[in-house]
């Protein structure tokens, strides 16, 4: 049974995104995804400045087998990426809703986000 | 439609990810995950399915002229309890399969094949066996497992008799006991390792897997699933049929001239490796010079020209870097020389490495 935060809402896609207390977003992947993948093994990550649109893929997860994108579920601009990731990139597998890729400014939420109750179910349903 | 190894029920209790491979549904990874089975085999001990592999039988007194025409090796100088590499190639020198072979007796030989390939190597030398000889394919019949890493030898020695283990690199027994199990053992295998590859019965699988794993509990052994045989085979710098070598490939492309024996009079391929000439491309190693993971079949650059393509690629767990075999243009095969990968569009530096990239003390 893979973990889900209560305060956090999901894209479909497993991505999470948090509301920090200074109205920035942190974005990053889910208890499932990062099970799913495996050992992490490389991020590649955008550079902070840039723009993004919702559903954009932004940053690619590398585990040992495979690549998987990461989609984004706000628009906005990238004010910080988490260099930590470039060294220690099994920080996803190890703390998935600590371990943020993004920080988004000026953030519009997509609509298809879906709240704790909802991921869970879909989990449950779909995945 | 998916096979189950006689295993199967076994992986699914361990926890292991299933996932079809070469027509068979197998463990990807337990929920120890690729990376602590690979450093297990790297430093302790792991246990593989690899039932899924084909084993053909060669009998009678042209076994031995059938598998020199038959192959690309020459096998005549083989003392029995040897286990020799070779090539199965097509009228093009093209790699149609590579495999081992054992030698039981002046007649009778057995060989190990790629699971992906086993239906198509029976039906290609259907035809091509000589008068005196019967191949046989044993594959549905024949369990086997890997024992591969530095504790296998402790291991195995609490099941079997010490003049029963294979002491040589690349030699074999038949009929050893195992618990009271009907074995072949060799000392062989697919990860740079020390270990062994076990067949018996598909009665037996069972019993011998949880009593290999039961044995070396204490020694660290855990079961290991496709994923990390992947990853040790290719830090080990080990070629895998469909990428390092396909029939469009000759073993001199891609360095397995070792498994060439150009001085019997004849074999099959033969004609087609001597119209090819001297090989235009070579096998390489290649490193990461900028960050990021490099795939099997990306394109390699020089100066804006392509070059060459990666074969296989992936994060090796035990030397902690991202590392790739290629084929490439014979000019640029030199140590040390730099070159571009196409990685799903992002243009990376790698540098030329000699193979292998890990190999045991």
């Amino acid at each position: 049974m893979s973990k889900v935060l209560e305060e956090l809402k999901y894209l479909e896609t497993h991505e999470w995104i948090r509301e920090e207390d200074d109205g920035t977003y942190t974005v990053g992947i889910s208890d499932y995804a990062q099970d799913a993948l495996g050992d992490i093994v490389y991020v590649n990550l955008p550079e902070a400045g840039e723009e993004i649109q919702e559903g954009d893929s932004f940053a690619e997860v590398e585990s040992v087998k495979s690549v998987s994108d990461v989609y984004s579920p706000a628009s906005g601009e990238i004010l910080e990426v988490n260099e930590n990731l470039m060294d220690e990139p099994e920080r996803i597998n190890q703390d998935p809703y600590g371990a943020w890729i993004i920080r988004i400014g000026n953030a519009e939420l997509s609509d298809k986000l879906m709240n704790s109750t909802e991921y869970e179910e879909f989990l449950e349903n779909e995945a | 439609m998916e096979l189950k190894t006689p295993l199967y029920e076994e992986h699914v209790r361990l926890g292991g990810t299933i996932v079809p491979f070469a027509g068979y549904l197998l463990p990807v990874q337990y929920p120890s995950g690729v990376i602590k089975e690979h450093m297990a085999v790297r430093e302790q001990a792991g246990l593989f399915d690899v039932s899924h592999m084909g084993e053909v039988t060669f009998r009678g007194e042209t076994a031995l002229a059938t598998l020199n025409h038959v192959l690309s090796n020459d096998y005549s100088d083989m003392k029995v309890g040897k286990v020799r590499y070779g090539l199965l190639l097509n009228d093009d020198g093209g790699v149609v399969d590579d495999l081992i072979v054992y030698k039981f007796s002046e007649d009778y030989y057995f060989a190990v094949v790629n699971a992906a390939n086993r239906h198509k190597d029976v039906e290609y030398m259907k035809d091509k066996i000589l008068p005196g000889t019967v191949m046989e394919d044993i594959s549905d019949c024949v369990a086997q497992v890997a024992l591969q890493g530095p504790r296998s030898f402790d291991i195995i020695r609490k099941l079997m008799k010490e003049e029963d283990i294979p002491k040589g690199y690349y030699t074999c027994k038949e009929h050893v006991d195992i618990d009271g199990m009907d074995c072949i053992i060799s000392y062989t295998g697919y990860t740079g390792e020390k270990g062994f590859e076990i067949y018996t019965a598909n009665e037996n699988a069972v019993r011998l897997w949880n009593l290999l794993l039961e044995t070396g509990k204490d020694d660290g052994l855990i079961p290991c699933g496709l994923g990390a045989r992947d990853t040790l085979r290719l830090e080990a710098g080990m070629p895998l049929y469909g990428h390092e070598m396909d029939d469009t490939i000759s073993p001199f492309d891609t360095n397995l001239g070792y498994g060439v024996s150009m001085d019997k009079a004849e074999f099959v391929g033969k004609e087609g490796l001597l119209k090819r000439g001297e090989p235009k491309i070579a096998r390489v190693g290649l490193e990461m010079i900028d960050r990021g993971v490099m795939r099997e079949h990306q394109d390699l650059y020089s100066d804006d020209r392509k070059i060459g393509h990666t074969t296989s690629g992936t994060h090796c767990p035990y030397l902690r870097k991202a590392v790739a075999m290629a084929l490439v243009e014979k000019e640029y095969a030199e140590p040390g020389t730099e070159l571009i990968v196409d990685v799903r569009g992002r243009k990376l530096k790698v540098r030329v490495i000699p193979l292998p990239f890990y190999k045991r003390k």
